[in-house]
């Protein structure tokens, strides 16, 4: 070994000694030879300006702008040069007094001192705008006009969806997540806007400007090489359809409840209506804060977003769930039959079935065509009864792993914040609801959708989906594609979620008893021309405290479908509620909804069945009494439902 | 008695090292204050409550003087004891984390315990020195023979290539430091050579055209043969390896940098190297050296004072505390502050050198070379790439930049060195 190996030791030496002398070199020609970094990085003399990027813009799928970006105008003021300016001719158009005019231009002094630009009015409602610039000469040079962005909502749709931006607050300028804001930055608060943040807020530049003694920028430093431009958002390309998304608005005007609809070959959401709903465009602009309030104070609640955030008892429409847990379980087969003569009295008190006829459950297709209660619950009871898990708390596990496995009980992880997780009781919640001491008649009528389950309107939609496909699913979400993306947000949604491990065959029944119920059963107003509809109503029982006693409103209506049978193109769940039967209101509208989107027109025929619908009113007098909703609404509210089927009939 | 004991404590310190070791410590808590502070905080307050990267990099720096004791105190035998058992477990360490790991920024390198974030890739680097020179001291090594030298750049490449993996190349690029380890051990000078020519191959590959590239080696390599025809008769062999010289360029300047460009680094890293090179002007990439150039630039001779640098004091700069932590350096004292900055380093560098050339094992020799090379390695990179002149990979300013599982990992590797050279007269193994 080379104990004494002084020659390497001293090319070691020479190797750092040498590479430092590099970066000595360096060194001194950056800080001593050249000059012009002091002078760039000398504040005084240099005015370093951000320049905002515009905002991403939101696409539907049809590559329509369905969030865009507008222009609108500030006052600014620089007080040294407001002389001889007809003061009161300005305090008329912009509605002030003369003494509010004092105070915003001493404030403004207060502000930013005398010779630098200060706001004197934000964002000018347009007719302000308007006849100031007409008569901008005369202000000048102590006033300008001077633009900025505002987002813009041209389809005046998709409120809860998108979402809106706000300022940031001090309170989130505190945490890291934030560091890279200023105060004054607006950023998504709500809806897409919030979820892709990161990608529609763009990069902010930085430009250089040469200042005068006065602090006057007289123009880009050394020619701009120092600027660093401005990079605009990225634009998103949602998997939504903003013609669905009006037809839908339109449709569930005057009543409260939800439409969801996704394409289940995607898990792109096609619609998503919350009604009520508002225009969008009042959160933007001049009056953003007092309309803000007003939403927030609504009786109807329109800033809730019910697909994701109200929870439902999913009724009848929880049917075929039923069904294909005993189906992968092995516990029936298709042929299994139940002889239920209107009541189901295995457990105590019995439970109604809405038929009386024998054989009407004779084996699943028409256990599901004519849903049959008793049939359900009974299965529900052999599923958790199964003598392969060892116990009804083992059996009811293995139920609830089932459900959770169709997207029920957690939320889904939708594009869109707020997402409720629904409700679906395990055996630990079995446990102690009922101190231990329980059996599979306890919670029975989970078989048919009611009690210890809930779900959001999305999450019943997606229920759908996983019959529609034969046993998977896509996580429902909203953006289909980011332009230039680098991110991995949509990759979670890109991931195929197989649920069920039975034969394709052995979904046959579930769906043709679902296409028995519209083709002759309780869902006949879901038809559509042309297609094969397979769908099922639910009433979802609805109790509320009133005035401090448990009284028994009226129901629910829910309507979940997909179509057409083959290779399904769309999978709905519709909820109108207190409308009483499903039936009546949930299934036309979830029918045409479909309609518009497979055959992208809705038939002439149908135009009797609309009308009666946009005029149908569910929302209880005293709530509509108190909503000011008529006037937010904006334009879809304020026109009659003759001037709305104009949009959809030519004639 | 206490006197005694006082003797005996610090008996056998290099006390060169230590000062150089708490002058660069001291200068760096120095710059993240600087950074940091702004007329008017609450100095104590914020140190009380530990919520500016100038208290807790106080808080780590107390951290790091109880591990100094610790290992001082240990019997130098143990560290060529557990050294394997140390590099299995940094290995398992870095495994865990690409499985477990906790996203920042983009790579997925720090484990999180107890509210707290650390770096194992930071580690290893102290258990891949330890296990080189357990490999090299050890009887049955003999470094003159391939097998040894393949075994001993598998040691220290493995760790690299988990790095790789969590995305932190600038992390990995540290372990490449080992072959100057190796180089002094005996690997053969001519790898330094041929190392230094693939750099030049590299960067003549990604600034000029491949096929113009192309026809220059050729025509080189025509003329060589030309010139040198009769030692070429004279022996065959000198034309197969010229032509295999030509031929290996030609196939790395045409395939392997394009591949290694569109398929291996990272879009970001592609565009870092790329505008340093001056190929591509992208201002997101081209903004932190910018920024930093224009700090360090404006600094001046003498520097603007301390405390006084605009640049560094109003967030011109990003990642001011950890990466960029030169920056402070470069505005507030200037050209003549950061010559004597860099020569602390030098001083440092060189007495470790020292220190090593001193050891009658060969276990603590090695790792004295280890220490100074990955010390070279962080000091050269970091500030080069803070003055325009190396890309932007995320590297920490040795015992300067805001951090503590670097902080922590210099001052071991240090301090196991400073205990090692105390025992200099055992030989280990």
């Amino acid at each position: 070994m080379s104990v004494y190996n002084q020659p390497r030791k001293r090319v070691i030496q020479f190797i750092i000694l040498g590479m430092v002398l590099v970066i000595i070199t360096r060194l001194f020609f950056l800080q001593v030879v050249e000059k012009k970094y002091s002078k760039l990085a000398d504040a005084n003399a240099v005015l370093r300006k951000v320049v905002y990027p515009s905002r991403g813009i939101i696409y539907d799928r049809k590559g329509r702008s369905i969030l865009s970006n507008d222009a609108m105008y500030d006052l600014v003021v620089t007080p040294i040069n407001v002389k001889n300016i007809d003061t009161a001719y300005m305090c008329e158009i912009l509605r002030i007094d003369k003494e509010e005019f004092r105070k915003r231009i001493t404030s403004a002094i207060i502000k930013n001192g005398s010779r630098r630009v200060s706001v004197f009015a934000s964002l000018l409602p347009p007719e302000m705008f308007g006849r100031l610039q007409e008569s901008m000469y005369m202000f000048q040079p102590g006033f300008e006009l001077v633009q900025r962005q505002i987002r813009s909502y041209p389809f005046n749709a998709a409120a809860n969806i998108l979402g809106y931006i706000g300022e940031v607050s001090p309170q989130m300028l505190q945490k890291p997540a934030y560091s890279a804001y200023n105060q004054g930055d607006y950023l998504g608060m709500t809806g897409l806007e919030r979820t892709y943040e990161s990608v529609l807020m763009g990069q902010r530049g930085i430009q250089y400007l040469v200042k005068d003694n006065l602090n006057r920028p007289q123009g880009p430093y050394e020619k701009g090489e120092f600027d660093t431009a401005a990079i605009a958002g990225k634009n998103l390309r949602l998997a939504l359809d903003v013609d669905l998304q009006v037809l839908g608005e339109h449709l569930m005007r005057n009543k409260i409840g939800s439409i969801v609809a996704i394409d289940p070959r995607t898990g792109g959401i096609l619609t998503m209506v919350s009604a009520p709903t508002f225009d969008p465009n009042l959160l933007t602009g001049s009056y953003r804060a007092r309309n803000f309030s007003r939403l927030f104070a609504d009786t109807t609640k329109p800033l809730f977003n019910r697909a994701i955030q109200a929870g439902y008892p999913p009724g009848s429409s929880m049917k075929p769930l039923t069904a294909l847990i005993a189906l992968d379980e092995g516990v029936i087969t298709p042929s299994f039959g139940f002889p239920c003569f209107g009541a189901y009295t295995y457990c105590g008190r019995p439970i109604a079935c809405t038929h009386h006829n024998a054989g009407h459950a004779a084996n699943l297709r028409l256990a599901i065509a004519n849903s049959c209660n008793a049939y359900f619950v009974h299965l529900y009871r052999m599923e958790v009864d199964a003598a392969k898990w060892g116990g009804v708390k083992k059996g009811h596990q293995k139920w609830h792993d089932y459900i959770s496995t169709f997207g029920l009980g957690h939320r889904l992880g939708v594009d869109i914040p707020g997402e409720s997780p629904g409700k679906a009781i395990d055996t630990a919640g079995m446990n102690k609801l009922y101190r231990g001491q329980w059996n599979s008649c306890s919670e029975l009528y989970v078989g048919m959708g009611q009690g210890q389950v809930v779900a959001t309107p999305m999450q019943m939609a997606n229920a759908m989906c996983i019959i529609a496909n034969k046993g998977y699913y896509y996580l429902p979400h909203f953006v289909d594609k980011i332009d230039n993306d680098n991110t991995e947000l949509l990759t979670k949604f890109r991931e195929k979620h197989t649920v069920a491990h039975v034969s394709d065959s052995v979904y046959m029944p579930v769906i043709y008893g679902m296409e028995d119920v519209v083709e002759r059963g309780t869902g006949q107003s879901a038809k559509i021309e042309g297609e094969i509809v397979c769908g099922k109503t639910g009433t979802a029982e609805n109790n509320a405290i009133v005035n401090g006693k448990l009284a028994k409103l009226k129901n629910h209506s829910v309507f979940v479908a997909f179509a057409p049978r083959d290779n399904p193109k769309i999978a709905i769940a519709v909820i109108v509620e207190n409308a009483g039967f499903g039936a009546t209101y949930a299934a036309p509208i979830a029918s045409l909804i479909m309609e518009k989107y497979l055959h992208d027109t809705i038939s002439v025929k149908r135009k009797p069945q609309m009308k009666t619908l946009l005029e149908y009113n569910t929302l209880d007098p005293v709530v509509r009494e108190k909503s000011k909703l008529d006037s937010l609404n904006g334009a879809s509210a304020k026109m009659t439902s003759d001037e709305i089927l104009k949009l959809y009939f030519r004639d | 008695m206490n006197r005694r004991q006082q003797i005996k404590l610090t008996e056998g310190i290099d006390w060169p090292i230590m000062g150089l070791y708490m002058g660069i410590v001291f200068v760096g808590l120095l710059s993240i204050f600087a950074a940091e502070y702004r007329e008017g905080d609450n100095i104590w307050n914020d140190i009380l409550h530990l919520n500016k990267n100038y208290s807790r990099q106080l808080m780590w720096l107390g951290v790091s003087a109880v591990l100094a004791t610790i290992i001082w105190l240990t019997d130098s035998k143990f560290f060529t004891a557990t050294a394997n058992l140390l590099y299995a477990g940094g290995l398992l360490l870095l495994l865990l984390v690409l499985g477990i790991g906790k996203d920042v920024k983009g790579s997925s390198s720090w484990l999180v315990i107890g509210g707290f974030q650390f770096q194992p890739a930071e580690l290893t680097k102290l258990c891949t020195n330890l296990a080189l020179a357990k490999y090299l001291s050890s009887i049955e090594t003999d470094f003159t023979k391939l097998r040894s030298r393949l075994i001993a750049v598998a040691l220290t490449l493995v760790p690299c290539a988990i790095i790789i993996l969590q995305s932190e190349t600038g992390l990995a690029l540290v372990y490449f430091s080992f072959f100057l380890v190796m180089y002094r051990e005996g690997l053969p000078g001519v790898l330094l050579v041929i190392a230094f020519s693939g750099i030049v191959l590299v960067l003549s590959a990604l600034l000029v055209d491949k096929n113009i590239l192309f026809i220059i080696f050729s025509v080189i390599t025509v003329l060589v043969i030309y010139f040198s025809r009769r030692e070429i008769k004279r022996n065959r062999s000198r034309l197969a390896l010229i032509l295999g010289i030509w031929a290996f360029c030609s196939v790395f300047v045409m395939f392997v940098v394009p591949f290694a460009f569109t398929k291996v680094l990272k879009d970001y890293q592609v565009r870092r190297i790329e505008v340093m090179l001056g190929k591509e002007n992208d201002p997101k990439a081209t903004y932190n050296t910018r920024q930093s150039m224009i700090a360090i630039g404006s600094g001046g001779f003498i520097g603007k004072g301390y405390l006084k640098g605009t640049q560094t004091r109003y967030d011109f700069v990003p990642e001011q505390s950890t990466d960029f932590i030169f920056c402070t350096i470069g505005e507030d004292f200037g050209f003549l502050g950061s010559l004597i900055f860099i020569g602390l380093y030098v001083a440092l560098l060189l007495r470790i050198i020292f220190v090593a050339e001193r050891q009658r094992s060969t276990f603590s020799r090695v790792y004295a070379y280890g220490v100074a090379s990955i010390v070279f390695f962080h000091m050269f990179i970091n500030i080069a790439m803070t003055i325009g002149l190396a890309p932007v990979i995320g590297i920490p300013l040795p015992l300067v930049s805001y951090g503590g599982s670097s902080l922590m990992t210099f001052t071991m590797l240090i301090f196991i060195m400073l205990r090692l050279d105390a025992d200099r007269q055992m030989v280990l193994r």
